[in-house]
């Protein structure tokens, strides 16, 4: 770490979908660090596993929350629980969501609705709460995990990439709404990682390695910087390439 | 992208499949093998549902691949992929044991706990194998001698069986089951979690010493006088060299200093990642004939010559001590895309002129390696059924595949060992027969009763398809 002065003091972190795959290799180096944490996940088993293994890790204090993040009915008990139990965090991390097969939503509303759920609606609603918060105490950093999917709208894959394009343009409104306030709000875009989620896409073992990409998340949140993070980083120059595609030619390519 | 599903995971198959099933090799890259799927579990619980809906006979558990054969293969079956099963469950500051899943590496327990100044109780010579892989192959390591094998300082395990569940085994309860998966090759079932004794010590420094010997007598001399004054003992030998061969004698204990001259970074800052990254990795596999006899030759005599001049003791840090191949990544593609085998043999001690005439058949067939390692056993009993290690001397030699002219070196080879009443360790075969395989583990129908019927191997139906 060179510019050790630009960081700022990253102790406790709230991580909303702590057992993703991505999350898990962020929390293991927030441990290392000494930091304290409060996790927030479905199944209260794999909380425990994951409690115990931050723990010996060097996490100063480990906290776990049991709630399902796609019901926004659960968010008031879920806010509750981080405001008595760590009220002092200062840093959160989005890290939950989910991909179907396209195809799936494209046949089913059913299913194409709960992917907007789970990927958008509910990632809103759960940001705004803690954005107040950390509004009100005018400190702290929010960050969430997008998707470079989200900045283009592909054949094979729009359904996720609209959900996670929106919460991208949502996360730019959120930051410039909280600049004044000096809350820092940082939108990771991901390409694809090695992680459950992808182990069915072609080419799953050419993903980059989790343990990278969550380096990258932790660098940006003790700096509170950039605002937009591209993991690895060719992704920021491969998109910014894609994005200069006519859409006259794009919509004719099947990736 | 980010990760797991949330809502919608319950009506998605939770355990993954990987499309990339070709590409999966053990460290020798010879067998190469095609796997039909590789399961990719993430979390124990996800476990079960992948034995029950297997079919019988197509699973076995897999970790880092660094057996050298096909013992951690399953040629167009099926493997799980345990390394995401790499949580530390519990650690007791005070008593050293340590509850861990399967896929937690040697190298991961190192990073945390060496600086909180416990040591793994055994460690095989490199860092980068599971907890899982070392219990299934029962690893030794340097300090056999006085330490045993790794089954010995497990206390318990938890194994995940296809037809009743998870398992508890310990010395009280199912220590026949126990007995089983110490050394089992993966075949008893999965390995939920593991109690581990870990050992503690002063801190990442080694006393180190080493000394020259030109003579396996003098080989055993060394070893002999060592054993009761050094943790850890193992010699290099150089196979040119036939029935007197030359050889360095490493030996150490922990050491409570420092030096000044070195600096392992042991804080917690830098671990894993720190020794992944350093040192040089080979690029890609390097063409076959640049692995000829003739500087594997002048290999062995400079490394001889510079650890000759060298002798004497030092304070090195442990890594160096333990681990010096890990610090070059994918050593293995040295032999060539053909791969390589290792032969790792014990023969009882009182059978001196076996071991001479191994040397010599090696000496004279011209496909010496790099890497002779040679051990004098300990006598502690063995704590799995199948467990390989035995009172004995026990040689590791590299030989890079060269088609049937390589696999009939090693038959000429079996033949001694046999003869002997020796034994061949199946982490590092990708070839013996059953004769050989009946030979070395005569009692090896009595561990069949344990195995998961879901569970198979390459290795495993290779061995005992064809007995009798």
């Amino acid at each position: 770490m060179t510019a050790s002065a630009s960081i700022t003091a990253m102790k406790k972190v709230v991580v909303l979908g702590a057992t993703s795959g991505i999350a898990l290799e962020v929390q293991r180096q927030l441990a290392r660090q000494g930091c304290e944490l409060l996790l927030v996940a479905r199944s209260p088993q794999r909380l425990a596993e994951l409690q115990a293994d931050l723990a010996v890790r060097g996490a100063q204090r480990v906290f776990t929350y049991t709630a399902n993040l796609a019901s926004v009915q659960q968010h008031a008990a879920i806010f509750d629980f981080v405001r008595r139990t760590l009220p002092d965090f200062d840093t959160v991390l989005l890290a939950y969501g989910s991909m179907h097969d396209q195809r799936n939503s494209e046949t089913s509303v059913d299913i194409l609705l709960e992917e907007l759920q789970v990927n958008f609606v509910s990632v809103t609603a759960i940001l705004t709460l803690f954005a107040a918060e950390l509004e009100r105490r005018r400190t702290g950093c929010l960050a969430a995990i997008t998707s470079v999917a989200g900045d283009r709208g592909r054949r094979s894959n729009y359904v996720y990439g609209s959900a996670k394009g929106a919460l991208s343009l949502f996360l730019q409104g959120l930051r410039s709404r909280l600049h004044p306030a000096g809350v820092c709000v940082i939108t990771i875009k991901p390409g694809p990682v090695q992680t459950p989620m992808t182990d069915q896409l072609p080419n799953a073992a050419r993903f980059a390695d989790p343990k990278q990409v969550a380096r990258d998340i932790v660098r940006a949140l003790e700096r509170r910087s950039p605002d937009v993070l591209y993991t690895p980083r060719v992704w920021r120059y491969v998109m910014s390439a894609v994005q200069q595609i006519p859409e006259t030619i794009f919509k004719r390519l099947s990736f | 992208m980010t990760g797991q599903s949330v809502a919608a995971a319950a009506s998605r198959k939770q355990t993954a499949v990987s499309p990339s099933i070709r590409g999966i090799l053990s460290w020798g890259r010879y067998p190469k093998t095609a796997h039909r799927y590789v399961h990719k579990p993430a979390w124990n619980d996800q476990v079960p549902e992948i034995l029950k809906t297997a079919a019988p006979g197509s699973l076995l558990p897999h970790g880092l691949g660094r057996s050298y054969g096909d013992s951690c293969l399953n040629a167009g079956r099926e493997l799980i992929d345990c390394r995401r099963l790499n949580r530390v469950l519990d650690f007791d500051e005070t008593t050293g044991m340590l509850r861990c899943e399967s896929g937690v590496s040697i190298s991961d327990i190192l990073d945390v706990f060496l600086p909180k100044g416990w040591f793994p109780p055994v460690t095989p010579g490199t860092r980068f194998v599971t907890v899982g892989g070392a219990i299934a192959n029962d690893v030794h390591g340097k300090n056999h001698h006085c330490a045993g094998t790794l089954g010995a300082h497990v206390r318990q395990i938890a194994l995940h069986r296809s037809n009743d569940g998870l398992v508890i085994c310990n010395s009280e309860i199912n220590s026949d089951m126990l007995r089983a998966t110490i050394g089992g090759l993966g075949l008893t079932g999965v390995i939920a979690w593991a109690d581990i004794q870990l050992k503690r010590v002063a801190g990442p420094w080694i006393d180190a010493e080493s000394v020259p010997f030109h003579s396996l007598n003098s080989f055993l001399d060394l070893s002999r006088e060592s054993n009761d004054r050094f943790e850890y003992t193992v010699a290099w030998l150089d196979c040119f060299a036939g029935k007197n061969p030359r050889g360095i004698f490493f030996r150490g204990n922990h050491a409570a200093g420092q030096s000044s001259d070195h600096s392992p970074d042991h804080s917690p800052d830098h671990g894993k990642e720190f020794h992944l990254k350093r040192g040089p990795k080979l690029p890609f596999a390097l063409p076959a004939w640049m692995l000829n006899r003739y500087w594997v030759k002048a290999f062995n005599a400079a490394y001889y010559r510079i650890h000759a001049a060298r002798k004497g003791a030092a304070i090195v840090p442990y890594d160096s001590f333990f681990y010096p191949l890990d610090s070059i990544r994918q050593w293995n593609l040295l032999y060539g895309r053909q791969g390589f085998l290792q032969y790792q043999c014990v023969i009882p001690e009182t059978n001196l002129e076996a071991f001479e005439e191994l040397l010599d058949r090696i000496a004279r067939s011209g496909m010496g390696s790099f890497l002779g390692v040679l051990k004098q056993f300990g006598s502690a009993p063995p704590p799995g059924m199948l467990s390989f290690p035995r009172p004995g001397l026990t040689i590791a030699l590299d030989f890079a595949m060269r088609g049937e002219r390589t696999l009939k070196l090693m038959r000429s080879l079996d033949e001694v060992v046999q003869q002997s009443g020796g034994a061949l360790y199946p982490a590092k075969d990708a070839r013996m027969g059953p004769a050989i395989f009946d030979a070395s583990f005569p009692r090896w129908r009595s561990f069949v009763p344990y195995i998961d019927p879901k569970m198979s191997s390459s290795f495993w139906r290779r061995v005992t398809e064809a007995q009798p």
